[in-house]
């Protein structure tokens, strides 16, 4: 619109009127991010139930605001009512294929919350690095960071983040993928890691978590109770992709057990039956947990609120994955098609943006199990000098 | 180190019939300046580099050896300094910037800069105290710009105590300088470092390019100058610059000031006459070329903004549609236009070459409009457009031609068989079958440049600097005099998705592959020694 008439009275104050007290919470699955954005003549309003709906708002707001050509700021006559369409809305980046400075997390939270995302995935540690500094085994990230000195999450850092997103409704949901890509916990956690065998010897190599001692899963609990206490949100994800059985069956220890407990030749019922102890320990330490498709996929026993990260494009289409994992009962979350690490040429946002993640054969209480999804950020090809650009 | 000690005495002995051979290697290949050819292949047994022993030299050297032995620098006391009978002296000011730049690059944020009471602690390796730098050519080169014929080649002697460095011209002395700073590195406790070596160095095209585009997305000027710092890192000697096109027209003309008045993004995204000057001095000092592209007859929509009458008006039947395509090639007016503005381009930039565009035209306007359809059967072109359109490009080629100025122009113009001067540059762009192009342009007798396969604004997912490094860019048929004729070649950054937010991490390292297929010696190919050396630029880069 080009020059319309400026209505006389300028607007002084946007009033914000938050329905439930709250302030000093975190924002969950749950939370109300519901808004109504009022502006009228002399008069404008947020109104939301929660502190996190007014968040929403405010942005909104922010971007109402123009700017005229002499110079003049104004705002529309403008009705809004809004709220999500998906309760869990998330940006993952990956701090271990390189290890990315405070302020590209930071940085990456504020284009967040101009864009109303509402949950920080941290992919942490992975096999490459393990850049967080843990009080319970220093040796962790002493041994696995890229830099002990430089290229570490102190605790201090990690509480930066949690209350930088916080104060912009953002949830942070860490990650501590096992029983794969875990080879940065080895040199930290001796005896943590399967020892490959090549023949009858060991080969120097390491594969993943050894699923077969007691001191892996005392191991895991006190980790868990740490990284509990650390990261405030109930769900804590919880990773268990990808996980390559050549170094378990070259292990005749492994092999031995495998016979034992009558799994026969199948490695999946091993990963099972780690996936289980661990989910026990992190259902004791009273927190949920999200975990990556191959979970759901190898018949482990979840609990009913698990909530299973689709991300697999190809061996199953993801749309049936999405029908299958809520037709089963548990609450999915889509990232296959939202894999922006996978760079091409051209307008791709226009391939992300025509998703539409309902798009399969179900019952309303199916589609009602689709919580969100997550744009993920790997990052093997990503540090903080393209970060940015990249991922906006 | 990786010099094992036990290799330590064949290296001696190597290094001293290396000492008497390189001589003979000068006076026979010969650093012929003034020449564009594509450098002499050094015979095999004269290359003492091993594979992974190069340490993290980006472009790889003609010819290397290093030895174990270590020197230290001390950066309070360490000088680069013009040598004993050296053509170029303090008064070169190319040689004294990069003194000062190099300076900073080799000791980074080393605070030991000041020169003390005498030296804290004691060293662990015989000292370096400087680098000397002798021009060998009665005119170095210092007060001129580089162009197609610069010597690029140098000879590099690290030894105790004064390592020196010879080029013809000043345009090898920052090259060699580049790879002086390379050689430098530091060990685990902060001693700035460098192995004796001799590298006897020159690149094998002539022609080695980044194209930018400030039309399709505006920038500025920092954005350029970074741009122009990386190149140097790597060794690339031209700015292509694809200054206007369709989008936008951000060149401020003197004589036409309308044309970026009207035709720019806004009256902020514009260069004026003293930006323009700024990057042709620091690309100077840098020894790159500026390649001002002026693409016509086609993407010309932003012209017509500021020029009426200049772009041909499209019909739709017997009435303007109002919209416009490319130039009029019918009208006076318009090389009298061309004439003025190309006489102000030949004035701002020094480069004897000027590249004209001539790509991608679409006829449909021109065949719409009932004056062209009737100049065309006056000429007697029949229905044949490309016709049309090498008529107009022949009447630039000599407009051009009369500032003493040549052409570059893309592989369209050849194509459509226009009549092109002699030393005009065809430059390649097409992906499909672009060896048989090569073939048909040398063939023709017409120098060529490559960026067919190096368009880099094609992102894809991974590592694909390895595919722009795989590219050999003589692999066409044809004869060996063809063969000479391919000048370089050019990697390309289009800017339909790129602006100064994502510019830099998007060119480079990628870049930095084609600056090795570009200067170094044809049978560096190994992948996983580039990938070793590359990691290590890159970081050094940033």
């Amino acid at each position: 619109a080009e020059s319309e008439q400026l209505d006389g009275t300028p607007c002084t104050e946007l009033l914000v009127f938050v329905g439930t007290p709250g302030c000093d919470g975190f924002p969950s699955l749950d939370s109300n991010e519901s808004y109504k954005l009022l502006v009228s003549e002399g008069f404008l309003l947020l109104s939301a139930d929660a502190i996190w709906g007014a968040l929403r708002g405010l942005e909104t707001f922010s971007q109402l605001v123009g700017r005229d050509k002499n110079g003049t700021y104004y705002i529309n006559k403008t009705e809004i009512v809004d709220f999500p369409r998906f309760p869990h809305r998330g940006v993952l980046l990956d701090t271990s294929r390189h290890y990315l400075p405070l302020r590209a997390i930071l940085e990456t939270l504020d284009v967040m919350a101009y864009n109303k995302f509402n949950v920080f995935h941290w992919h942490i540690v992975d096999d490459p690095s393990f850049p967080y500094e843990s009080l319970t085994f220093p040796e962790l990230s002493k041994q696995g960071a890229f830099n002990a000195m430089t290229h570490v999450y102190t605790a201090s850092d990690v509480k930066t983040v949690i209350e930088y997103a916080r104060l912009r409704g953002i949830r942070v949901i860490v990650e501590f993928d096992t029983p794969g890509h875990t080879l940065s916990w080895g040199p930290g956690a001796p005896g943590l890691l399967t020892p490959c065998y090549s023949g009858k010897d060991p080969s120097g190599t390491y594969g993943p978590v050894n699923p077969i001692l007691n001191s892996t899963y005392q191991f895991m609990t006190s980790l868990f109770q740490e990284v509990s206490t650390v990261f405030p949100d109930f769900f804590l994800h919880l990773g268990g992709d990808e996980v390559d059985f050549t170094c378990w069956k070259s292990n005749p220890k492994i092999r031995a057990f495998m016979k034992e407990m009558g799994f026969g030749e199948d490695y999946k019922k091993l990963e099972s039956f780690y996936i289980q102890r661990l989910l026990d320990i992190i259902s004791s330490l009273g927190k949920g947990y999200i975990v990556w498709q191959e979970v759901f996929d190898n018949g482990v026993k979840v609990r009913p609120d698990t909530v299973v990260h689709v991300w697999k494009e190809n061996s199953t289409p993801y749309m049936q994955e999405m029908a299958n994992v809520t037709k089963a009962g548990y609450q999915a979350l889509l990232s296959a098609p939202w894999y922006l690490n996978r760079i091409s040429y051209g307008q791709d946002w226009m391939a992300a943006y025509q998703v539409e993640p309902l798009k399969f054969e179900g019952i309303p209480e199916q589609k009602d199990r689709v919580i969100g999804g997550e744009a993920c950020m790997w990052g093997e090809y990503v540090d903080v000098t393209n970060l940015t650009p990249r991922l906006w | 180190s990786r010099r094992a000690m036990g290799r330590a005495m064949g290296l001696l002995v190597g290094l001293l019939v290396g000492l008497f051979l390189v001589p003979a290697v000068l006076v026979s290949t010969g650093f012929r300046p003034g020449a564009p050819h594509a450098g002499p292949e050094l015979a095999p047994e004269l290359s003492e580099r091993e594979p992974g022993s190069s340490g993290s030299l980006w472009p790889l050297p003609q010819w290397l050896r290093t030895s174990g032995r270590r020197l230290q620098l001390a950066p309070s006391r360490f000088q680069l300094v013009p040598g004993a009978g050296s053509s170029a002296g303090p008064t070169c000011d190319v040689l004294q910037d990069a003194f000062r730049r190099y300076y900073g690059y080799i000791f980074g944020q080393s605070r030991r800069r000041k020169r003390g009471l005498g030296p804290l602690g004691v060293p662990r390796e015989p000292e370096l105290s400087q680098l000397e730098v002798v021009i060998e050519s009665r005119d170095p080169g210092c007060r001129s710009y580089p162009h197609l014929g610069s010597s690029e080649s140098y000879h590099l002697t690290v030894a105790e105590p004064v390592a020196v460095l010879k080029a013809d011209e000043v345009w090898g002395a920052l090259r060699g300088l580049e790879t002086f700073s390379q050689l430098v590195h530091e060990d685990d406790y902060g001693s700035f470092l460098v192995n004796e070596s001799e590298i006897v160095d020159f690149p094998r095209f002539a022609h080695r390019g980044i194209l930018l585009d400030t039309s399709r997305h505006y920038l500025p000027l920092k954005s350029i100058l970074t741009n122009l710092d990386a190149m140097a890192f790597n060794k690339f000697n031209v700015l292509h610059w694809h200054i206007v096109d369709d989008q936008s027209f951000p060149y401020q003309s003197v004589v036409f000031p309308e044309l970026s008045e009207k035709g720019a993004y806004s009256y902020n995204l514009i260069y004026t006459p003293s930006d323009v000057r700024l990057v042709i001095e620091y690309a100077r000092l840098r020894g790159i070329r500026v390649i001002p592209e002026f693409d016509t007859p086609g993407h010309t929509q932003s012209w017509g903004k500021g020029q009426k009458d200049l772009l041909t008006p499209c019909y739709s039947g017997q009435k303007p549609s109002g919209s416009f395509g490319p130039v009029n090639p019918i009208l006076n007016t318009t090389y009298d236009f061309m004439t003025k503005f190309f006489r102000e381009i030949s004035t701002v930039f020094p480069d004897a070459y000027i590249h004209l565009g001539g790509d991608e035209v679409n006829f449909d306007c021109w065949k719409s409009n009932p004056e062209v359809k009737e100049f065309m059967w006056s000429k007697g072109f029949g229905g044949d457009y490309a016709k049309l359109e090498s008529y107009y490009i022949q009447k630039i080629l000599d407009i051009v031609s009369s500032y003493n100025k040549r052409s570059l122009v893309w592989q369209e113009v050849f194509d459509n068989k226009a009549q092109l001067k002699p030393d005009t540059v065809v430059e390649v762009w097409i992906g499909n079958n672009y060896p048989y192009e090569l073939s048909q342009v040398t063939g023709a007798g017409f120098t060529a440049i490559l960026a067919a396969p190096w368009y880099l604004d094609y992102i894809s997912y991974g590592q694909d600097w390895k595919k722009y490094y795989s590219v050999e860019p003589l692999n066409f048929l044809g004869s060996e005099k063809q063969k000479k004729l391919v000048l370089g070649g050019e990697a390309c950054l289009w800017g339909e998705y790129v602006d100064a937010t994502n510019l830099t991490p998007r060119l480079w390292p990628r870049a930095s592959a084609v600056g090795e297929r570009l200067w170094s010696s044809r049978n560096v190919t190994d992948l996983q020694d580039a990938y070793e050396r590359l990691t290590n630029h890159r970081c050094r880069m940033l």
